[in-house]
């Protein structure tokens, strides 16, 4: 198992954004976790990177207890969800900083051309328009060879040749063994891409399971559809 | 820690401000020993200045370079890194580069009049380790008022407003407290009074050392006869290093429970 989340709960002030959620993640696998906005996607992965600290219930990643332990990391690339970077400092300087951090292997450079970003590398992040961060982005989390690789909407402002890059990258990864977890609003990337769907629902796991499986629980033919349609059918997993 | 260090260290170094910082040191120097052509006087004009200002500085500074890197701490916190090293090296960034500016900007016109050879090298050796202290304990206790508040607007008030009372009200209070009670006997009040603010221990520490605590009269002969000797000396700079430990306990505290 890659990763092991029993009983999460998280409240911020009044708000309870986890219900005790349990979730297993198998490895080699690509899981789509989805939910409407506020359903607690975000904060179950920043839990998971521990950068939210969870008030109840317990995590492993890769077998090993996350809590006050921050070695396991390296096994994670994580790409959030808006690309906020220090705004002062040029691409090759940042991509240098996060590599001399985590002292680890890494193949920028394939990735670099691969979203032809050369161009951009002497030029400030903050000249840089949304989707080109992205792309930044992108190269920052995939140049690492780690075991498990966690999206934060990676789709956000890619135009459709990055995208077709990017899908192509993710089942490259998948090839060679890793676990990916996605998080994201276009379902047709979803359908594409995901071997299995994790549905969240005000901080509950309302469903989980294979893209066919929710077809035939909602009688649906369409995948779009089969998601909004849901909550309606009250089928609970 | 050491990493997360050098980074805010050289994007300190290499930012607009330390120079404007290190400049201002420079020039003040220059015009004081310039002006009073006596390394002593020099000494505590210098003192007057730097006692309110380097706390008003560390405290904007720490407060500012800590919502203005957000975006790369929340980077940073996805890394293989131990969540209190980003903090500490950033803190001691903030810090270091502060007291470099301080320790330059000054030691650079005094090492050039000939301090070497004159007798006021402790005393400003003195004025310089003080200013580093207060650098230190503002940017610290700045740090955790960041890091306490999500608000920008509120985090630097709070901010301000803890400097305006250490600086400023405290000392009002103070002396309303002895006019009020007079009659009482009030030199261990005034003693603990004192050692309790950093700026007024460190003002005290400089003055008293600069032998002109004679001005002072009575209330000057006890505060001799307590930080003029070596014990007070001692419980002095201890008084600053936990006036120093603590915000860098509150921080690590601090950072340990955030959500990002």
């Amino acid at each position: 198992m890659t990763i092991e989340i029993t009983n999460l709960h998280k409240k911020f002030g009044k708000n309870q954004v986890l219900k005790g959620v349990d979730l297993t993640i198998d490895k080699g696998s690509i899981y789509a976790i989805l939910g409407p906005n506020g359903s607690g996607k975000t904060t179950l992965i920043k839990s998971i990177l521990g950068m939210v600290i969870p008030n109840k219930g317990a995590i492993s990643v890769l077998d090993t207890p996350i809590k006050k332990n921050w070695r396991y990391r390296k096994k994670i690339d994580y790409l959030p969800q808006i690309a906020n970077f220090p705004p002062n400092i040029k691409v090759n300087e940042l991509i240098h900083m996060i590599k001399d951090l985590r002292n680890s292997p890494s193949a920028e450079y394939q990735l670099i051309t691969l979203f032809g970003l050369e161009p951009f590398l002497n030029k400030k992040l903050s000249t840089l328009s949304g989707g080109t961060k992205q792309k930044v982005n992108i190269v920052l989390t995939f140049m690492f060879d780690s075991p498990l690789i966690i999206l934060d909407e990676p789709t956000t402002g890619l135009d459709p040749k990055a995208l077709i890059s990017l899908k192509e990258l993710i089942q490259k990864e998948k090839t060679n063994g890793k676990t990916i977890l996605i998080t994201s609003h276009i379902m047709q990337f979803v359908e594409e891409v995901a071997d299995e769907i994790v549905y969240l629902l005000e901080g509950e796991i309302y469903f989980k399971g294979s893209i066919e499986q929710l077809l035939n629980r909602t009688e649906q033919t369409d995948f779009e559809h089969a998601i909004a349609a849901i909550t309606t059918t009250g089928s609970h997993a | 820690m050491l990493k997360i260090l050098k980074y805010s260290f050289y994007d300190l170094i290499r930012s607009r401000w330390s120079y404007v910082y290190f400049l201002f040191y420079l020039a003040l120097g220059f015009v004081l020993l310039f002006l009073n052509n006596d390394v002593s006087k020099a000494v505590i004009t210098l003192m007057n200045v730097i006692i309110v200002l380097i706390p008003l500085i560390g405290t904007i500074f720490g407060v500012m370079y800590y919502y203005n890197s957000r975006e790369f701490t929340e980077l940073l916190l996805a890394q293989p890194i131990r969540r209190s090293s980003i903090f500490m090296g950033q803190y001691f960034g903030v810090a270091g580069s502060l007291s470099l500016s301080l320790i330059l900007g000054l030691g650079i016109p005094f090492l050039l009049y000939g301090l070497l050879k004159s007798n006021a090298i402790f005393d400003f050796s003195l004025l310089l380790v003080t200013g580093a202290f207060l650098t230190f304990i503002f940017v610290g206790l700045s740090f955790v008022i960041a890091i306490s508040n999500e608000n920008k607007i509120k985090g630097f008030g709070y901010a301000v407003l803890l400097w305006l009372f250490l600086a400023v009200v405290y000392d009002g209070l103070f002396l309303m407290s002895l006019i009020l009670f007079e009659e009482y006997p009030l030199d261990t009040f005034s003693l603990v009074a004192t050692a309790l603010n950093p700026i007024d221990l460190s003002r005290i520490l400089i003055l008293l050392k600069l032998d002109i605590s004679a001005l002072l009269g009575y209330t000057g002969a006890i505060f001799k006869k307590f930080f003029g000797t070596d014990l007070g000396f001692l419980v002095s700079i201890a008084i600053l290093l936990v006036w120093t430990v603590l915000p860098i306990l509150g921080l690590r505290h601090k950072a340990k429970k955030k959500d990002f």
